[in-house]
């Protein structure tokens, strides 16, 4: 286990202050959606921050990741603005993607994040070729696909984790089991227990991960990252976490019981780090406060100024079908 | 220039050649490409490259057409230049996800934060081996915003247009007849039309976006790409026997249409023969029709008339095949009943 004393302080910080801003973020951005100033959907990441947060502290600036229709924790964790996706929830533009992307289709490669992808297990084939391309031209860099749990029964994860192990491509596979693709749950989708099993078919390393535990995530994705930084391939890692939220706007979760949900509440992430940071860190209460409090006053500027950004004119509609040039 | 006599397949060979010398960004991703005692793809387009570029970039890949064009598409969002193949452009469908959800979308859905400049190859049409490995697919792709479809019905063309595709900075679809690849060795086509052409052996580009005006005529026009374009040129040639003068225009891009050198010809012959090999309903010609239609409605003569495939999977017998595909006689017997009317 990675003990978080060994960690520099400000990144053990860092790893909190993001949590928390996305936790509050994707909380804010809900009751915005119950007002009704977000048009269309939304697919929440409130419980499954470690994840995100674990994996991208563990990557280099010019590494690339692939998110999907659940993107605003990958985003925030790879320390995109809030500003850029409010108004692109919000269809402004000043959104990250001109309001031509939405909740779904975040993009920012100023910060290495590609295009949210909201076909489950597409980006699975899409990050690998990103890799080859990086072994292809000599960069030591690293892609990572997220995808979710539903996502290992498509075809393109099969082709995918079997090309990327055929080339020794330096991508790795972020599985995030959050027990549900929408309404089904996983375990009656598989007859294994484990997706990081999976591995075995494809002669990569697999493994599971305690994915509300934000140091374990860190820790797995540091060797996996660096393993396929040295050349040596890719790696499945399966991090087991939660949903608390509905698979997308207006689901109540009917199919699975408080008890269960009061189960992996219980082992929120969050609070777990808060605790450790101030018993084996040393910080204070007010610190970890204050911490919350500027995590509070960035959401609500970021929705203030995607509030007050203008809408994109009709002429973007025409705008980027197709790149111009050679 | 140096000018060689070159089949298409050795054409192709050629641009792609040219292309991977000329940029390193340039790649090959597909089945049996690069293989050591092998095929040199379906139909030995890229022969011999991995001599030349080595196995990385010649990149044979399992039989995943899902992996091949989501490979493409991310390789090309980071910058490479991915050739793709299929081996039978039947196959993409396999695929069609990482084509119309991913590729044509991802300069759009990112605001013009990347681009996906990727050509993929497809071998088209009907050539005796059935339903699943003879259709031409160009409507598909026509009706996804953000592809561009290339369809060349000569070498000389094939090599030019291919140039273009792999420096254009969209994702290309580039359509290859079969039965003009003309192909040389075991695999080369019976039937095949086994045209040859001059082709320089220098780096040069036909646009995209452009048509090419085969034959001049003034009593009608003559519309048509890859193999029926020498169905229509044939057919061009017994009507000028019965004095019909017919134009005949290669649509060797479908995407961008030069739509003003459609209807420069139709306004001037004032009958339009649009023969295609995808089926009839919702194919190339269908679109094409109905554009002209609304851009020179007023200087037709007759309907505009087109001489299709029939809506029915490919059958494999030849002489069911032969029924399915256009013949010359049917573009004759359509040209002339326009004229009679």
């Amino acid at each position: 286990m990675m003990d978080l004393a060994s960690l520099p302080l400000e990144t053990a910080r860092e790893m909190f202050r993001r949590m928390v801003l996305i936790r509050r973020f994707e909380d804010h951005l809900y009751a915005l959606f119950l007002q009704g100033t977000v048009p269309g959907t939304l697919h929440q990441y409130q419980g499954q921050e470690a994840v995100a947060v674990g994996v991208c502290t563990a990557l280099h600036p010019d590494d690339l990741i692939f998110s999907t229709h659940r993107p605003v924790g990958h985003f925030i964790a790879r320390g995109s603005s809030p500003r850029g996706i409010a108004a692109e929830i919000m269809g402004k533009a000043a959104g990250c993607a001109g309001g031509k992307g939405g909740q779904m289709h975040l993009t920012d490669i100023s910060i290495g994040a590609m295009p949210s992808n909201a076909i489950v297990g597409s980006n699975i084939p899409i990050a690998t070729g990103a890799a080859l391309g990086f072994q292809l031209r000599g960069q030591n860099r690293v892609a990572v696909s997220f995808f979710g749990d539903g996502a290992s029964n498509t075809g393109a994860f099969h082709e995918g984790l079997n090309l990327a192990a055929v080339k020794v491509a330096p991508v790795v596979f972020v599985c995030e089991n959050n027990q549900y693709g929408a309404s089904t749950a996983i375990s009656s989708m598989l007859r294994i227990t484990d997706i990081a099993d999976r591995s075995a078919a494809y002669g990569i390393p697999g493994r599971v991960v305690d994915g509300m535990d934000v140091l374990a995530v860190y820790q797995a994705a540091l060797e996996a990252i660096e393993r396929a930084r040295q050349g040596d391939g890719p790696t499945l890692l399966e991090c087991k976490t939660y949903r608390y939220t509905g698979h997308s706007r207006g689901d109540p979760g009917g199919y699975r019981s408080r008890e269960e949900v009061q189960r992996w509440r219980e082992r929120d992430p969050i609070p777990h780090m808060r605790t450790l940071l101030i018993k084996e860190r040393g910080l204070s209460e007010s610190e970890l406060e204050s911490i919350e409090r500027t995590c509070q006053s960035e959401i609500e500027e970021a929705v203030e100024f995607a509030r007050n950004s203008p809408e994109p004119a009709k002429e973007e509609t025409y705008r980027h079908v197709f790149a111009e040039g050679q | 220039m140096s000018t060689r006599e070159m089949t298409m397949v050795e054409a192709l060979r050629d641009g792609l050649r040219v292309a991977m010398r000329s940029d390193p960004a340039v790649f090959l991703i597909g089945e049996d490409l690069g293989v050591q005692g092998g095929f040199g793809g379906g139909f030995t387009v890229t022969l011999g490259l991995a001599d030349e570029f080595g196995h990385a970039r010649v990149m044979d890949t399992p039989i995943s057409e899902i992996a091949i064009l989501g490979a493409a598409v991310g390789a090309a969002m980071v910058g490479m230049r991915p050739v793709a193949e299929m081996q039978y452009g039947d196959f993409v469908f396999c695929g069609m996800d990482q084509v119309v959800n991913q590729a044509a979308k991802m300069h759009y859905m990112s605001n013009g934060q990347v681009s996906v400049p990727l050509v993929l190859r497809l071998p088209v049409g009907a050539s005796a081996r059935g339903a699943q490995h003879s259709q031409s697919t160009e409507a598909w792709f026509m009706h996804t915003p953000g592809l561009k479809v290339v369809c060349p019905s000569n070498p000389y063309d094939a090599k030019g247009l291919l140039l273009a595709a792999i420096r254009d900075n969209n994702p290309v679809i580039f359509l290859e007849h079969k039965l003009l690849y003309g192909g040389k060795g075991g695999r080369k086509e019976s039937s095949a039309a086994a045209r040859v052409a001059g082709v320089p052996e220098e780096d040069y580009e036909i646009p995209l976006g452009t048509v090419s005006v085969k034959r001049e005529g003034t009593d009608l026009t003559l519309l048509a790409n890859m193999l029926m374009l020498h169905r229509a040129m044939e057919a061009a040639e017994e009507l000028a026997r019965r004095d019909i003068h017919a134009e005949v225009i290669d649509l060797r891009c479908l995407v961008p249409l030069d739509m003003d050198t459609l209807t420069t010809s139709t306004k001037k012959t004032g009958r339009v023969l649009i023969v295609e090999e995808d089926n009839l309903t919702g194919g190339w010609g269908a679109e094409v029709a109905a554009r002209l239609s609304e851009a020179a409605f007023f200087y037709l003569d007759a309907p505009i008339t087109r001489v299709a495939a029939p809506d029915t999977p490919t059958p494999t017998a030849p002489v069911l095949e032969r029924e399915y595909v256009p013949s010359v006689e049917r573009v004759v017997e359509a040209a002339v009943s326009l004229l009679a009317g």
